[in-house]
């Protein structure tokens, strides 16, 4: 809707040099909002593991140690939240997709991340490929706390942040594209911040 | 509200402020009311470095048109279809969307039996008081009230945060069946459904709809 103004609004304007970072729709917090649809899952690491199973010749899976003494980046990015918070400057320790997938063979154009706690979320393969994607371990230095994910969760900051499962638990590679969890409930297969796709039919 | 499509108990909207030069900004609010009503109720916290809440609290009037996004909801929803007794776990302004349920009940005839536990600091912190009061009354419905911080004169009840023993004398037993959603900030989410882990309720049985700072 064009042209309609709300009454008296003035509202606050992005800080200076900020404008350009925020994708449209989005405004800036210096929180770290917590918004999972369901109880903050609780693995013990030395039940925990990472795998990639699906469409693979061979799957392949990590234990928390195994995973741990991978080589791992750490990064610095912003992130964008469907519900329009975005948080600047983000830093996160974890392994690049990219050298998770070089570790199978696949023909496959999608992934599904599976979680504890039951969480799904669908990705094509090209935005997790190309230094786009992580499994994160640790947030700003430290262990991440479970309420963000811990003890791992995917990274894919291109995307809005629903898509960077928490708990994640592996990839499962697939030929076609299949709504995850926040996807069958209407929110977009996609997810591009910068196109502002947050629901179906965007 | 034109073109309004109706929602289902549990949803928020996303409220959407444009100043004269185009600036916007959006923010989401519980839907408070029950659905097949043609009109809404959403319940608005102000809060102090808000950009949205101090204007719709503060400085909007009565004839004033608001843009509105939705409903958005999808997971923290209820309908008087689904299995077992609801169990309504609210901190603070978390209340608005459980309303929006308890209302529904009331207004399908549904004979859901309904525990709501609400937790706030101090009296003057409860919101609907007359409403709950109302439903307290209904048969299968009850109402627990813990204050945190005040008590009122001659309050015999709990005055403590939510924790494993209120909810074992309180919710619903585990074997129950029951649907659980907690609403409130994130912190207060996490120790209720915590408490509900401890008493073996099923994660997939419990729904939770988070908001405010975490910091």
């Amino acid at each position: 809707m064009t042209g309609f103004i709300t009454r008296a609004f003035h509202g606050r304007r992005p800080e200076a040099g900020t404008e350009e970072r925020l994708p449209p729709g989005q405004y800036l917090t210096r929180d770290f909002p917590v918004l999972s649809a369901g109880p903050t899952p609780h693995v013990p690491l030395d039940q925990w593991s990472f795998s990639l199973e699906g469409d693979v010749a061979e799957q392949r899976r990590w234990t928390w140690d195994e995973f741990r003494a991978l080589p791992s980046e750490t990064i610095t990015t912003d992130i964008h939240c469907v519900t329009r918070w975005s948080k600047f400057d983000t830093v996160w320790t974890g392994v690049s997709l990219d050298y998770l997938l070089d570790q199978v063979q696949t023909d496959a154009g999608y992934v599904m991340a599976f979680c504890d706690g039951g969480y799904t979320t669908n990705l094509p393969i090209v935005e997790i490929r190309g230094g786009k994607a992580w499994v994160a371990y640790l947030y700003d230095g430290k262990p991440l706390p479970a309420e963000h994910g811990g003890p791992a969760r995917l990274l894919v900051p291109r995307l809005y942040f629903w898509k960077s499962a928490k708990w994640v638990r592996g990839l499962r590679l697939m030929d076609a594209d299949s709504p995850g969890f926040w996807e069958q409930l209407g929110y977009n297969m996609h997810g591009d911040p910068w196109k502002e796709e947050r629901y179906w039919g965007e | 509200m034109p073109g309004w499509p109706g929602h289902i108990a549990g949803e928020h909207v996303d409220v959407r402020l444009t100043a004269d030069d185009g600036y916007q900004a959006v923010r989401s609010y519980s839907i408070a009311s029950p659905p097949g009503n043609g009109h809404i109720q959403l319940t608005v916290e102000e809060l102090d470095d808000g950009e949205v809440s101090p204007y719709l609290v503060e400085v909007m009037q009565v004839g004033d048109r608001l843009e509105l996004l939705g409903p958005i909801g999808g997971y923290f929803i209820w309908r008087p279809d689904m299995r077992g007794p609801l169990l309504l776990i609210a901190g603070g302004s978390g209340i608005a969307p459980l309303m929006s349920m308890l209302r529904q009940r009331v207004v399908s005839g549904s004979e859901t039996p309904i525990r709501l536990i609400y937790s706030v600091r101090a009296p003057h912190d409860i919101i609907y008081r007359h409403d709950l009061e109302e439903f307290d009354r209904l048969p299968g419905v009850d109402v627990t009230y813990t204050y945190t911080r005040e008590q009122p004169e001659g309050w015999t009840g709990y005055r403590r945060r939510i924790d494993t023993e209120l909810l074992r004398e309180v919710a619903w037993p585990t074997m129950d069946g029951a649907q659980a959603y907690v609403c409130g900030p994130t912190a207060f989410v996490e120790t209720a459904t915590a408490g509900l882990a401890q008493l073996d309720y099923p994660p997939e049985r419990i729904r939770t709809e988070r908001f405010g700072p975490t910091g």
